[in-house]
C-alpha cells in the first residue's frame, strides 16, 4: 500500500509568498544553529531537540495558516512556535532559563507556547497532543469560528495509541484538524521502518481511518505550502481532517545528548544534499529573484537572531517567585486554606 | 427541597449548568441515548441534543485530550471516564497534560474541565472496577479533587466544579448512586474547598470522605451509646483542602480518626494526619488513627469486599478501642 511522494505541484507559489517562506526557513535555521552554539557554551541547560533540516514543514504550514488557527507541536517545536510569530528573544531566553523567557522559566525548550499567536503549546509526551488538537478543532467546530487546528508530530508517534484514538475521533466527528507527520526517518535513535508494520508510518495508516494517503516531500517549501493550503482549506470548508506524511531528515541527533552516529554516512550525505534551505535559495535564484535580495534576507535573519540572543543573554535568571505562580487560574498555587 | 437519588442529583447538576452556559458540553462512553452506564446522566441527551451530549468511542485518551483541547479554546467540557480504574488508561492526559499545561505555559491557557468518574467499591466488581483513587489525583499538582457524599452535594459540588476555571476530577462513589436525599430546588451551587461538620461531638473527630461519610455517621451513633461523643467531618474536597475546619475540629476534641476507602499507603488521610501532627500536635490527646482498606487490590466476593472496606463495625470498634 506504500506510495511514492506525490510530484511537486506546478510552481504557482507567488513571489511574496516564496520570499516569506524563505525568510521563515532561514530564521528558524539560524535560531536553532544559535541555540546549538549556546549549548556548547553551556548556556542552554537541560535538553533540547532541534529541527535543523525540517524547516520547510514549519514554514509551509505557518504561511498557509490564518492568524487565529491553532498550532500544536512536540518538544521539537522551536520552529513551529517561532513560525507563528512568537518572539525570538523570548524563546531564546526561555532556552537560557531567564526571567524574560516566554514562560518565565517554567516551561523550557520542550514547552514553548505563545497562545496570542496561535501556538497552543509544545507537548513532550509522544502522542498526547493529537487528541488535544482534535479537541481544539472540536471547539472551533461547535463555536463555528472557522479556525483549523494543525498538529505536528514525528514518525515515532504513529505507533502510540493516542495517534489512533485521535484520528478515529477526528474522522467520526469530522473535525477541522490537519495531522502532519514529520517523518524524519528515525524514532529517537531507531530507524522508523525497523519498528513499524508499514513502510510509510502515517500515509499507510490513513486508509484505516478512511483518509486519503498523503505522502509529500517535506524538504520542499513549495510542496509543503501547497499541501498545507489544500488540507487547511479543506478542513475550514467542513471537509474534515487530513493526515499528511512529510518526508524529511534532521541534520543532528534526536536531542542534545545524541551525536547520531547510528546513521549511515551515505544516507546523511544524500539528505544533506536535499537541505530545504539551500534548495529553496537555489530555487529563488533560478526563479529570477536577485542574489542581493536573497542575501538581504539572510543578513536580516542573522541580525534578528543576534538581537534575540543579546536580549536573552541580558535577561536576569528566572525569579524564584515564579515557582508558586500559575498552577491555578487565580495565579497562585494554594491547595489548602 | 426535593428528594433525589445521588444519580439524579448528578444529572440535575449537569442540566443546571448546561442550561446556564451554552459552552458546557458533555462527552463520554454511552453518555448519550443510553444515559450513562450508571444512569447518572439520564435525560440529558433528550434535553440538550447529540451536539452537546456526545457519545465517544472507547478511547479514554481521546476523551480527555479532546476535552482538554476544547477547554483551552473556549468550551467548558465535562468528560466522563466510566470507571475511575480507567483513569489509568488516560493518566498521561490527566497528570501530564491537563494538570501541568497551565503552569508550564505560565498561565497562557486555562483548562476549565471536569472529569467525572465512578469510583469506589461495594459493588462486587473486583479489583479493576472498584478502586478508590482520589489519592492518585490528589498527588498531582494542578488538579482539584472533589468527592461528594450526599445527593445535595453531588449537585452543588458538581455545579461548582463545572464553573471552576481549573481542572477538577470529580469522584462519584458508585455505592452512593442509589442513595436518596433532599436537594435544594432551583439553582444550587456549593463552594469547592469547604469541609462540612455533620455531627458535633466532644470526645473525638472522625474525618471521612464520600461513601465513608455515612458509615462514619452510623459509627458515631453507635459510639454515642457507649458514651463516646464523636464529631464527624465530611472532607468533600481534597484539593483544595479545608484544613482550617479539620484543624479546628481536631483541636476541639483532641483526637483524630480518618476513614478512607482507599488502600492504606498514601491515602488522603495520611496527608491530613501529617498536617494535624505538624500544626496541632500539642492539642492531641492520643495517636492519630487511620481506618482504611488494607493495602490489597479489592477482592470481588461480597464477604471479602465487605471485610476489606472500612465498615461501620470496624470504624466503631477501632474508635472505641483507641478511646478506651
Amino acid at each position: 500500500m506504500s506510495k511514492k511522494p506525490e510530484a511537486p505541484p506546478a510552481a504557482d507559489v507567488d513571489r511574496p509568498t516564496r520570499l516569506r517562506l524563505y525568510q521563515l526557513m532561514v530564521e528558524l535555521r539560524d535560531f536553532e544553529q544559535r541555540a546549538y552554539e549556546l549549548f556548547l557554551e553551556n548556556l542552554v541547560r537541560g535538553t533540547s531537540h532541534l529541527a535543523l533540516g525540517q524547516e520547510a514543514i514549519a514554514a509551509g504550514y505557518a504561511v498557509a495558516m490564518r492568524p487565529d488557527d491553532y498550532t500544536f507541536c512536540t518538544y521539537r517545536g522551536h520552529g513551529h512556535t517561532l513560525a507563528r510569530g512568537a518572539s525570538m528573544a523570548a524563546a531564546m531566553a526561555e532556552l537560557l532559563g531567564r526571567g524574560n523567557g516566554m514562560l518565565h522559566g517554567k516551561g523550557g525548550s520542550m514547552h514553548l507556547t505563545d497562545v496570542k499567536h496561535g501556538a497552543m503549546g509544545s507537548y513532550a509526551i509522544v502522542g498526547a497532543h493529537l487528541p488535544i488538537a482534535a479537541g481544539a478543532a472540536w471547539s472551533a467546530q461547535v463555536r463555528k469560528s472557522g479556525q483549523v487546528a494543525v498538529c505536528f508530530f514525528g514518525d515515532g508517534t504513529t505507533n502510540i495509541g493516542a495517534f489512533h484514538e485521535a484520528l478515529n475521533l477526528a474522522v467520526i466527528w469530522n473535525l477541522p484538524v490537519v495531522f502532519v507527520c514529520e517523518n524524519n526517518q528515525y524514532m529517537e535513535y531507531t530507524p522508523i521502518r525497523s519498528v513499524t508494520a508499514v513502510e510509510h508510518p502515517a500515509a499507510d495508516r490513513a486508509s484505516a481511518y478512511g483518509l486519503e494517503p498523503i505522502l509529500v516531500d517535506g524538504n520542499d517549501a513549495d510542496v509543503m505550502y501547497e499541501t498545507a493550503r489544500h488540507a487547511i482549506g479543506n478542513a475550514r470548508n467542513g471537509g474534515g481532517p487530513s493526515l499528511v506524511e512529510a518526508l524529511t531528515y534532521r541534520h543532528g541527533g534526536h536531542s542534545r545528548a545524541d551525536p547520531a552516529k547510528y546513521r549511515p554516512d551515505a544516507e546523511v550525505r544524500d539528505w544533506l544534499s536535499r537541505d530545504p534551505v539551500t534548495r529553496y535559495r537555489e530555487l529563488l535564484l533560478a526563479a529570477g529573484i536577485s542574489e542581493a535580495e536573497v542575501n538581504t534576507i539572510d543578513t536580516r535573519a542573522q541580525q534578528k537572531v543576534d538581537a534575540a540572543t543579546e536580549e536573552a543573554r541580558n535577561g536576569a535568571p528566572a525569579s524564584v517567585d515564579e515557582i508558586e505562580r500559575q498552577v491555578w487560574s487565580d495565579g497562585g498555587a494554594a491547595w489548602r486554606n | 427541597m426535593a428528594e433525589l437519588s445521588f444519580r439524579e442529583a448528578i444529572a440535575a447538576g449537569i442540566a443546571q449548568e448546561m442550561e446556564r452556559d451554552p459552552m458546557v458540553y458533555f462527552i463520554g462512553e454511552d453518555v448519550g441515548a443510553a444515559g450513562g452506564v450508571f444512569k447518572a446522566t439520564v435525560g440529558l441527551f433528550e434535553r440538550f441534543g447529540a451536539e452537546r451530549v456526545r457519545d465517544t468511542p472507547i478511547s479514554e485518551q481521546a476523551i480527555i485530550g479532546a476535552a482538554m483541547g476544547a477547554a483551552m479554546t473556549g468550551l467548558r467540557p465535562i468528560a466522563e471516564i466510566m470507571f475511575s480504574d480507567f483513569l489509568a488508561t488516560c493518566w498521561d492526559m490527566i497528570a501530564n497534560q491537563v494538570a501541568k499545561t497551565r503552569y508550564m505555559t505560565d498561565g497562557q491557557v486555562s483548562i476549565p474541565l471536569v472529569i467525572r468518574t465512578a469510583n469506589g467499591g461495594g459493588t462486587r466488581f473486583g479489583a479493576q472496577h472498584s478502586q478508590s483513587l482520589e489519592n492518585w489525583a490528589m498527588a498531582v499538582p494542578g488538579l482539584k479533587v472533589v468527592a461528594p457524599s450526599t445527593p445535595a452535594d453531588a449537585k452543588g459540588l458538581l455545579a461548582a466544579a463545572i464553573r471552576d476555571p481549573d481542572p477538577v476530577v470529580f469522584f462519584e462513589q458508585k455505592s452512593l448512586y442509589g442513595v436518596k436525599g433532599d436537594v435544594p430546588e432551583g439553582e444550587h451551587v456549593e463552594r469547592l474547598g469547604e469541609a462540612k461538620v455533620l455531627r458535633d461531638g466532644a470526645h473525638c473527630t472522625i474525618v471521612a470522605l464520600a461513601a465513608m461519610v455515612p458509615r462514619a455517621l452510623a459509627a458515631a451513633q453507635k459510639l454515642a451509646a457507649d458514651g463516646i461523643d464523636a464529631t464527624v467531618v465530611d472532607v468533600r474536597s481534597l484539593v483544595p483542602l479545608d484544613t482550617r475546619t479539620i484543624l479546628r475540629e481536631v483541636v476541639k476534641t483532641g483526637r483524630l480518626f480518618t476513614v478512607e476507602e482507599n488502600p492504606r499507603l498514601c491515602g488522603w488521610g495520611a496527608e491530613v494526619a501529617s498536617i494535624v501532627a505538624d500544626e496541632c500536635f500539642d492539642e492531641l490527646d492520643g495517636p492519630i488513627v487511620r481506618i482504611t482498606t488494607p493495602h490489597v487490590p479489592l477482592p470481588a466476593a461480597d464477604v471479602l469486599e465487605d471485610a476489606a472496606m472500612p465498615s461501620v463495625e470496624r470504624i466503631t470498634q477501632t474508635v472505641r478501642d483507641s478511646m478506651r
